[in-house]
């Protein structure tokens, strides 16, 4: 079954959050150095999408529990994995592996799970982060016209990561936590120049960011000037995730589910961080606020972002077989 | 509602053309072939100045703004990237969606690399041929642009009907069916060239664009029509009247034919229905090619036509009465929409414009002071009226020139004061409440604004034969500054009474340091509101000699007590006070190490997360309403005005905070430190820098200690750390100001600046908080309320250097260099005030028993000992530390 037929048939499950189960483990330099990068120059503590190399156990025992939960995507463990983030860690030469490993590890913990259960088969998306650089604002204060990073280096950065996320297995690239539509607007015309050279496209899902009760983006854009800015890629998805929790999300989704001519996703975070940045909303609460989306009909694909684990996906997914799905608004010819 | 074949566009916000819409205007002045001044801008390297007019169109009503930088001289490519980098770093201008216009593509395609809204390209056609047309195309779509596609092909540009529609067709079907490009982005831009040219073949030029555009609108389903209308009316280059009514007439036409988009320029528009009826025939005439003599005639007509202003008229109760009740009403509700209107009335009743200013413009301005002075009017609602008469002021101005010009003397001219901040200070919120309230009174205003140094203050009140000086400041170096002014003041024989106003000023200062060294008078006045009978007296020459008897009198008599009073004042020697230091038990205190050690920015910093933190008490104090909020709403006596002070307060926040209108940015650093006597050093990487501290030197009742900030570090190595910090939410002030002064709004121009500076101390309040729970962490769990943190219900204190703890403001330099607090976008004067203004900047100490104290006065021996501590001379510690000296 393809996702165009499943998601027709049902909201989708999104995994959860990535970090938050990797910090579980308490690891150490010399797990994310493992033997590869033993001599590895600089610090590579905190460099979670290295671990689908030097610890790939881990990765693949999360994504399977995440699956056990229910979750119909899972995503690659890649969310900083370009040359441009990757350039912190001075590893930009492992940036293919990296992405490379990811997918194949989450492809074969979704493929094991399609055997389980075929009627709910189950698909990796490609997971393609905001970098750390920002292609409309300027980093410089004193400078509003400086950039630190530009299109072409972005959308070859960008390139490189769809295309090894592509051989690893992915099944949907998934660019996310935009909260720069320029950045954004470079992975996909990435993406889409890749498709031209390979010959095959897969479905694209956007996810913006809002970063707070602004109701703005980052770069500054309004949920609607994001979606407008987007929308001349064909994509699959459109959705929001990130920064603020399940019920401060609602406004913005309750505009893309009005507007959007795609399919509609959301991956909030488990609550908004408590005085020690961490996230304490229990996946009973969670639960609460996502079912007025799904009440509402504003979505799709349903999953969790910072702070949500498995017992949250779970009760997500549980909900989620209660309701119908978003309907994409008809097309009417406007005269 | 479906919009899925409705164009969409976007900058920051969205903008959906619907067939409702009826005409999106694209701004046209940032194009340096159609604009003189904006080449000039870019050719000379002024892209702010540039950014300007970007602004200007904005906020003139262009929906797009369409930006060209086709010129030989110029490097297009890196010009366009630069300026629309700039243009999407201002927010109210990056709001709305771009249209790059180029005639070259890579200069379009380095604009398409810029935008991370939905744009418009201008343009592309079929003149380089089908392969090349395609490929440009397909780049559009995927960079996620809309474009405009010029009716241009291989032969040229269309000039006829029928070259118009065939080459559009074409262009659609390969747009639509081979590149897959979405019809409702495609604009068609059929050409509008300039009519009444003389010329036989132009004559059906109009005529055919709008058969064109209906034909375009009729046949390709979903595409937009677009044109650059100015361009019609080339022939009568200098004559705007003709030329307005051109435009108006061809728009409402092209409109009626389906043109949905145009690039025009809104100041350059009759409206339509404005048109006088003669001209009107003529221009249409020409357009619609309805006489053979069209052109002749119109061209008559343009020798003949004059420019005659507008008049609008509305229609509310009080517009009913007499023009000087209007006037009056106007006035004191501050209401500011009629106020031309009527001036004008009043300029042709009276004869002459002073005398609609002495006459009813004065008038309503002492119902105003009336009202003010019984209290029936608060001082938010004086500035509204101020503005209102500025307004009018503003438009007799030429004519008051004229009439000057005319006669080489104009009446009586009234009482000039000047008014000043001195050389090193930024504070003016309380100078400029001084100049509305003066002005309200009649008084010439000479505002020199901030940081003013004395030369400029003398040549100024000699050149413009002032009758009052005013100085103003707020930080305590400001004090000597005034002195300094006084002296030279004396020095070049002056003779002009000197008003001495500012927070930190007081009589006593003002009795005891300036009044000595100025021999005409000087008056300390308290507030804005006593300024005008303290003004009025120094005006009137009888009242000025009494005044000035009067108030000398009553210095000297302050000067005598104070040293009385200083003969008196016990001091207890530094060493004593040393040995009365505040009591720590080192050994029985936890230490906590700082999140992280060196400095760390913070860059805009959201404004919406400071809101809930300001402190609302001192913004009503700026507008001298006493009382404490939020108790302060419900007033029996000020609580209406200062709840719409607070709803506008409000509004303008809500507007500061959208439109990203002010930056907030802060910088904070942590540093190993060890108390060693009254000063702290700190270790930075290998170095060791000190800061200097002073000591409480009054005697003390027992158990109270001589307070001193360094006591609140331990003084055994490797266990304590000092905490710095700078905060600003002043960037992006000025720009406001410029706008609010250019629209006479003083209302708003406080408002700002009372804002700026609440933002400013909630910011600190924020980060302080930050620090606590997080940065520094030594009081992780801590969950307060804000009217906790405002009375400090927390460990721990910030205290900053100029305030009474730690009274010597040269101590911010050592902040400001380990902070690289510039790089935050903030500086200190050679006064080490900080700029912009509002700014906070001080010092972290985390112990449990720190507290706040005043230094209150100090002796000889400590000055002695400090400037040998900072290794300066004593007269340079006497300079900073003039209000505190005990001596």
């Amino acid at each position: 079954m393809s996702i165009y037929e499943a998601i027709q048939k049902r909201i989708l499950v999104l995994d959860g959050a990535m970090g938050t189960m990797i910090q579980r483990h308490k690891l150490e330099d010399a797990d994310f150095r493992g033997e590869r990068f033993k001599n590895h120059p600089s610090p590579l503590k905190g460099n979670n999408d290295l671990l689908s190399i030097t610890r790939p156990d881990i990765i693949l025992d999360i994504h399977r529990q995440y699956l056990e939960a229910g979750a119909d995507i899972i995503e690659t463990n890649t969310f900083s994995a370009t040359t441009i983030a990757q350039a912190d860690y001075h590893l930009e030469e492992a940036v293919y592996d990296i992405n490379y490993q990811s997918a194949r590890i989450a492809r074969q913990a979704a493929d094991e799970f399609t055997r389980k259960t075929p009627d709910k088969p189950r698909f990796v998306a490609g997971a393609m982060g905001p970098t750390n650089k920002t292609a409309s604002i300027s980093p410089d204060v004193n400078n509003p016209g400086y950039r630190a990073i530009t299109f072409d280096q972005l959308k070859e950065a960008y390139r490189q990561q769809a295309k090894a996320l592509l051989e690893g297995g992915a099944d949907l690239l998934l660019v996310e936590t935009v909260f720069d539509t320029l950045n954004a607007k470079a992975a996909l015309f990435a993406i889409q120049e890749l498709f031209d050279q390979l010959g095959r496209q897969v479905p694209i899902m956007v996810s913006g960011t809002i970063t707070d009760a602004s109701g703005r983006t980052l770069s500054g854009q309004t949920t609607e000037a994001f979606l407008v800015s987007v929308s001349h890629v064909p994509l699959f998805s459109i959705g929001l995730n990130c920064a603020l929790g399940a019920s401060q999300l609602r406004p913005y989704l309750q505009v893309l589910n009005e507007q959007a001519p795609f399919y509609v996703s959301a991956y909030p975070n488990a609550g908004l961080p408590n005085e020690f940045g961490h996230y304490d909303q229990t996946p009973e609460e969670m639960a609460a606020q996502v079912e007025e989306y799904l009440k509402e009909g504003l979505v799709n694909v349903l999953g969790g972002c910072c702070g949500t684990t498995p017992a949250h996906i779970r009760k997500i997914a549980e909900l989620t077989e209660k309701y119908k799905p978003r309907v994409i608004p008809q097309e009417v010819e406007s005269e | 509602m479906n919009r899925i074949r409705n164009l969409t566009l976007s900058g920051m916000e969205a903008v959906v053309v619907t067939p409702a819409s009826n005409f999106v205007n694209i701004g046209e002045r940032t194009n340096v072939t159609g604009s003189a001044r904006f080449l000039k801008l870019i050719k000379e390297d002024k892209f702010d100045e540039a950014l300007e007019v970007a602004l200007d169109q904005v906020r003139g009503g262009a929906q797009v703004i369409d930006v060209n930088m086709d010129e030989g001289m110029l490097d297009s490519v890196s010009a366009m990237t630069r300026f629309l980098n700039l243009m999407a770093s201002e927010p109210e201008i990056a709001r709305v969606p771009v249209m790059i216009d180029s005639s070259k593509w890579e200069v379009i395609e380095a604009g398409l690399k810029c935008l991370q809204g939905k744009g418009i390209v201008n343009s592309i056609s079929l003149k380089g041929g089908e392969e090349e047309f395609i490929r440009q195309a397909k780049l559009v779509k995927r960079y996620g642009a809309a474009t405009v596609v010029m009716a241009f092909d291989e032969q040229g540009q269309a000039d006829t009907y029928e070259r118009r529609i065939s080459i559009c067709q074409r262009a659609y079907n390969i747009l639509v069916n081979q590149v897959g490009f979405p019809p409702q982005d495609i604009i068609f831009d059929p050409n509008i060239f300039p009519v009444a040219t003389g010329i036989e073949e132009h004559r059906t030029y109009a005529v055919d664009f709008f058969r064109a555009t209906e034909w375009i609108r009729k046949n390709l389903p979903h595409a937009h029509v677009s044109g650059g209308v100015s361009n019609v009316s080339f022939s009568f280059r200098g004559n705007q009247i003709v030329r307005e009514a051109m435009h108006a007439a061809f728009l409402y036409h092209a409109i009626q034919h389906g043109m949905d988009m145009g690039i025009v320029n809104p100041t350059m528009l009759e409206v339509y229905d404005e048109i006088p009826k003669d001209l009107l025939e003529r221009v249409e005439d020409v357009l619609l090619n309805r006489r053979d003599d069209a052109t002749e005639r119109l061209l008559e007509f343009a020798e003949s036509v004059k420019g005659s202003a507008r008049k609008k008229e509305a229609d509310t109760e009080w517009r009913n009465g007499s023009l000087e009740e209007r006037m009056t009403h106007a006035l004191v509700k501050g209401i500011i929409d009629f106020i031309e209107v009527d001036t004008e009335e009043a300029r042709l009743k009276y004869g002459r414009p002073l005398l609609v200013i002495e006459g009813p413009l004065m008038a309503g301005m002492n119902v105003v002071g009336d009202l003010f002075g019984a209290g029936k009017m608060f001082l938010p609602q004086v500035v509204k009226s101020a503005r209102v008469m500025k307004k009018a002021v503003a438009y007799l101005t030429p004519y008051l020139e004229e009439e000057k010009r005319l006669s080489g003397t104009s009446g009586k001219p009234a009482a000039k004061v000047l008014l000043a901040t001195v050389k090193g200070d930024v504070h003016d919120i309380g100078k400029n409440i001084v100049g509305v309230v003066l002005a309200c009174n009649n008084y010439d205003i000479v505002d020199l604004g901030v940081m003013v140094p004395t030369e400029k203050i003398i040549e100024a009140a000699k050149r413009e034969k002032v009758d009052i000086v005013g100085l103003s400041g707020l930080i305590t170096p400001s004090l000597d500054e005034m002195v300094h002014v006084a002296k030279e003041m004396q020095h070049e024989g002056m003779n002009v009474p000197l008003l001495i106003g500012g927070a930190t000023t007081s009589k006593i200062h003002t009795a005891v340091k300036i009044d000595p060294v100025y021999s005409a008078p000087v008056v300390h006045v308290l507030d804005a509101s006593r300024s005008v009978p303290v003004a009025s007296e120094l005006i009137n020459l009888e009242t000025r000699k009494s005044l000035h008897e009067r108030i000398k009198q009553e210095y000297a008599e302050l000067r005598k007590d104070h040293e009385g009073r200083q003969q008196a004042k016990n001091f207890v020697s530094l060493a004593e006070a040393r040995a009365n230091r505040v009591n720590i038990d080192w050994s029985g205190t936890s230490f906590t190490r700082p999140g992280f050690l060196g400095r760390k920015e913070l860059i805009r910093f959201p404004l919406a997360d400071l809101r809930k933190y300001i402190d609302w008490t001192p913004f009503f104090q700026t507008w001298m309403l006493a009382g404490r909020f939020p108790g302060i709403l419900n007033d029996g006596v000020v609580g209406s005005e200062a709840t719409r002070l607070y709803q506008d307060a409000q509004k303008m926040l809500d507007e500061i905070v959208a439109g990203e209108r002010l930056q907030a940015n802060a910088v904070l650093g942590f540093y190993p430190a060890v108390a060693k006597g009254d000063d702290v050093e700190i270790e930075v990487g290998q170095e060791k820098r000190v800061f200097h501290f002073l000591r409480q030197q009054n005697k003390k009742a027992q158990n109270l200690p001589n307070f001193c900030l360094a006591d609140y570090i331990s003084p055994n190595p490797g266990q304590d750390y000092l905490g710095l910090f700078a905060v600003t939410t002043g960037i992006g002030l000025e720009k406001l100001i410029d706008r609010y002064k250019k629209q006479h709004d003083d209302y708003a121009e406080i408002m700002v600046k009372a804002l700026a500076d609440r933002l400013a101390e909630a910011f600190a309040e924020r980060l302080h908080e930050l620090v606590r729970k997080d940065y520094w962490g030594y009081n992780k769990t801590e969950n307060l309320t804000n009217e906790q943190l405002i009375s400090e219900e927390y460990p721990g204190i910030r205290p900053a250097p100029g305030y009474p703890a730690c009274p010597d403001h040269t101590e911010k330099q050592l902040i400001f260099d380990l902070l690289k607090a510039e790089k935050a976008g903030i500086q200190l004067t050679e006064s080490f005030a900080m700029y912009p203004g509002a700014s906070v900047s001080g010092f972290y100490f985390a112990h449990e028993q720190a507290r706040y104290f005043g230094l209150g006065k100090i002796a000889r021996d400590q000055v002695e000992e400090y400037s040998k501590r900072k290794g300066q001379t004593i007269q340079v510690t006497e300079k900073w530390l003039s209000p505190v000296l005990g001596y």
